[in-house]
């Protein structure tokens, strides 16, 4: 049992030992001398991947870390240079970054911002990554962006689609590739106005998230503006799979269009779910009940199979494109691994070597010279044409394409035809867009 | 010393002093060496460590004295986060404001919570908790969104009013969280030899915590009311036989707990000023139950022991991915390598859960009072043989205490 009792004075004694410890102890040695974080000395540079490899995303991730390993073989000149030899910019040399060679680390995301912000954490901190690139879902692109501009490294972003990562969410150290829900809605609603008529009812199931918002308020504003109008909208938790109770009311709300604002594993249930309820086969207001989904991507549609025919859903990229750069990418990627690369895999691939080529450019790895390199970038021969880098949101404008399931796949990564590539003119908005409203860069930060 | 017998204030020296040593203790190896992957010493993970040790301690007081499994105590660990994050929006980056809140608002998050639950007791109680728990996910993951920004998680922005702080900095950014203009992310680095020691603010304000934390717990251990607690674990029924009411002493212990969870979630704020969703999820919840049982439920050390143990391979195993391994078995020839390579990335990388749960299992298996219990068996094997340790009772109020029962 207790001997004596807790005293003020030994309390007091003890707190002032232990404040003036942990007060006196990062003094007596000498901080960080570089003038950034993590300034490579060595004769390699790291970047840290940090993709999903576990949870919903867990294929997407692998398929990001595939292309992330191929950019950098290209980068240190290994294999055949793939895109390296159709990009716009010459300043990579195959020699590595700045001559440095490059090394990677990879980490898991786990699709948790916890997890991803962990992660992140120990590859700046303990492996001395310069570049975090990555990611799989908005929530964790945005919160690891923040955490990259706080300790003063570049954010790549990966797959993230939602419109705050360059919006509200934005951040002076981060850099997004891939296009968002408004471009997603932009490029989508001429081509759905023009196959289903401008006069159609709506009706909107959305995962219930950031993302989920984000994408419906996007379609609805870009179909609305066309004529449509929405009869409803419910949202459908995120972990949800049975979706029947969702899809019942549809028919009785007198909408003659299902928009499916899902992704990933939820998008392949409700797709599939509404196809057996017969959805497509019905005949409402005298037109054709239509089914879409605003964002595709390969996997997804490998998962729903034959749902998909004759569905539209926008993606940033294909591999079925024709361009010089598009060609290279996917023969590289093709030959290593032995089949096409999804649009998370392009886009993180080129992500790599914009920072790459950034660096170069810029002559120096500090987060702020290679940040200005990249505002108001132009560039082209990574597959998507001629793209800016805008230097007001950090964001990447490019043409935008129009997808629809294939009617008679000739395999199974052939699952999603081109129907249109929607000019960047026609996607692009002012920076104050009030969609993307409310945030602010700041300033760039070097860190240490 | 302290109100503490001696046996007990060797104790908390011990854990004051390998907190304060732990960026030399953890890093075992050269940077450049092959084995640096094995170094936990980088600051956010001693800052894990520590935070993870003061929840774990926490849980601990609830159910390693009253024997209540709290099936849901990430949802203070979250509410605790939030609130801090919200004094950084709203008042300022010192962190002491957001603490205090933290520490309030869970305390009366626990008391609502546990009021209900502690109606019942065994599973039905953690059940409740549980059930608790996964609704307050819910509303933050998003019914809650304008409070919690939903899936994203809550962030401070440059548009923040703080009042008594700024906004923004003088370069522009976004402050970071502090301690009187000690900020929690300033790190100085030693080097010596091949080594590098990081000294970082952040891991000592929460390691001078931890150690305050325990030091409170085991005041708590050895007071009458931690006696209470231990005869409700024992025998509850006879108590209230009695004519004893347990239930204003099971209330209490419940909400320390969840304080001490406030607390855990407020630091990790103060870390990484960033609170989501997912801290309250039920595998959170479950991760702590996992740390008390694995450490030893019931003694003082092994909830710490445990969060470390868990942490270092979540943070440690799952980067170990299957290059890192091809380059470990580089020598041995490729009809050997491919096998073995394939047998490891099993356990390591994204299989770290695996590893974790193997040594779980052995663990409850063959040693049911936690790794404390395999330290006391070591340590019985270096005293007189067949003498049982009996000078330590109260580390193991109930010796062979299987976790199912």
């Amino acid at each position: 049992m207790t001997r004596g009792n807790l005293t003020r004075r030994g309390l007091l004694r003890t707190g002032a030992v232990v404040t003036g410890a942990g007060l006196a102890l990062p003094t007596i040695f000498t901080s960080r001398a570089s003038a950034f974080t993590n300034d490579p000395t060595g004769d390699t540079v790291t970047l840290g991947f940090n993709v999903p490899q576990t949870g919903p995303y867990a294929d997407e991730g692998a398929d990001e870390l595939r292309a992330f390993q191929l950019a950098v073989e290209h980068l240190n000149g290994e294999g055949d240079g793939g895109m390296l030899n159709t990009f716009s910019s010459k300043a990579l040399q195959g020699n590595g970054i700045r001559g440095k060679k490059v090394a990677y680390v990879t980490g898991d995301t786990q699709t948790k911002s916890d997890a991803a912000r962990a992660s992140a954490q120990s590859m700046i901190q303990k492996d001395g990554a310069i570049m975090i690139s990555g990611g799989s879902s908005s929530g964790v692109a945005v919160a690891v962006q923040g955490l990259c501009q706080e300790a003063g490294v570049i954010f790549m972003a990966g797959l993230t689609h939602s419109n705050d990562t360059t919006g509200k969410d934005k951040k002076a150290n981060g850099f997004r590739h891939f296009f968002n829900a408004y471009m997603s809605g932009a490029a989508l609603a001429p081509v759905l106005a023009k196959n289903y008529g401008t006069d159609r009812r709506a009706y909107h199931l959305t995962a219930d998230y950031t993302w989920g918002w984000t994408q419906q308020e996007s379609i609805q504003a870009a179909t609305e503006a066309l004529g449509w109008t929405t009869v409803n909208n419910v949202l459908t938790p995120l972990a949800e799979t049975d979706f029947s109770a969702y899809i019942t009311p549809v028919l009785q709300s007198g909408a003659d269009v299902l928009v499916l604002n899902h992704y990933g594993g939820n998008m392949v249930n409700s797709l599939t779910q509404a196809v057996q309820f017969g959805l497509r086969d019905k005949v409402v207001n005298g037109k054709n009940f239509e089914i879409v989904v605003p964002l595709y991507s390969e996997l997804m549609a490998k998962g729903a199979g034959d749902n998909i025919k004759g569905i539209f859903g926008s993606t940033n990229w294909s591999w079925t494109l024709q361009d010089e750069g598009t060609k290279a990418f996917v023969k590289s990627f093709g030959t290593k691994y032995g089949f096409p690369p999804s649009n998370a895999a392009q886009t993180c691939y080129a992500q790599t070597l914009l920072y790459a080529d950034a660096v170069e450019r810029a002559g120096s790895f500090a987060p702020c010279d290679v940040g200005a390199a990249l505002e108001g970038f132009e560039f082209d021969g990574l597959g998507n044409g001629p793209t800016l880098y805008r230097a007001a949101d950090h964001q990447c404008f490019k043409d935008v394409l129009v997808m629809k399931g294939k009617e008679d796949p000739a395999n199974e990564f052939d699952n999603l035809e081109l129907v249109e590539v929607t000019p960047r003119a026609q996607v692009e908005y002012a920076p104050d867009h009030p969609m993307f409203a409310g945030g602010e860069l700041g300033a760039c930060n070097n860190g240490a | 010393m302290l109100g503490l017998d001696r046996k007990d204030f060797t104790l908390v020296l011990i854990i004051a002093l390998v907190a304060l040593l732990a960026p030399f203790l953890l890093n075992f190896w050269p940077t450049e060496s092959g084995m640096a992957q094995f170094n936990a010493g980088y600051p956010a993970l001693m800052q894990r460590f520590a935070i993870y040790g003061i929840f774990a301690i926490g849980f601990n007081i609830l159910f390693g004295l009253t024997g209540y499994l709290s099936f849901g105590h990430a949802a203070f660990l979250g509410v605790g986060s939030y609130s801090a994050v919200w004094m950084f929006k709203l008042l300022s980056m010192n962190v002491l404001p957001g603490i205090f809140l933290a520490i309030i608002v869970s305390g009366l998050f626990a008391l609502v919570i546990g009021y209900v639950s502690l109606r019942r007791s065994g599973i039905y109680f953690s059940i409740l908790t549980l059930a608790f728990a996964q609704m307050s996910f819910n509303l933050a993951y998003s019914v809650l969104t304008p409070l919690t920004n939903g899936e994203t998680g809550l962030q401070t922005t440059l548009n923040d009013p703080r009042i008594l702080g700024a906004s923004r900095t003088a370069e522009g950014g976004i402050p970071v969280p502090s301690l009187f203009g000690l900020e929690m992310n300033a790190t100085s680095i030693w080097k010596i030899g091949g080594w590098e020691f990081q000294f970082n603010v952040g891991y000592y304000f929460a390691a001078a915590l931890m150690v305050l934390t325990f030091y409170l717990s085991i005041r708590l251990f050895r007071s009458p009311f931690g006696l209470m607690l231990r005869a409700i674990k024992t025998n509850q029924t006879r108590m209230s036989y009695t004519g004893l009411s347990s239930r204003p002493y099971t209330l209490a212990a419940f909400v320390i707990s969840g304080m001490y969870a406030g607390l855990a979630g407020a630091l990790l704020a103060c870390m990484d000023p960033l609170a989501g969703a997912e801290r309250m999820q039920w595998t959170a919840s479950g991760e702590v139950v996992i740390m008390s049982i694995l450490g030893g439920a019931g003694t003082l050390l092994g909830p710490i022991l445990g969060a470390g143990v868990i942490k270092y391979l979540e943070n440690i195993f799952s980067k170990i991915n299957e290059g890192v391994l091809h380059g470990w078995f580089d020598f041995l020839p490729e009809v050997v390598k491919e096998p073995l390579v394939w047998l490891f990335a099993r356990f390591t990388g994204e299989g770290w859960s695996l590893t974790l749960g193997l040594i779980f299992m052995i663990v409850v298996i063959f040693l049911p009072g936690g790794l404390m219990e395999g330290a006391r068996r070591i340590g019985d094997l270096f005293r007189k043989r067949g003498k049982p340790s009996d000078d330590d009772k109260e580390h193991h109020p109930k010796p062979a205490a299987h976790v199912a029962e």
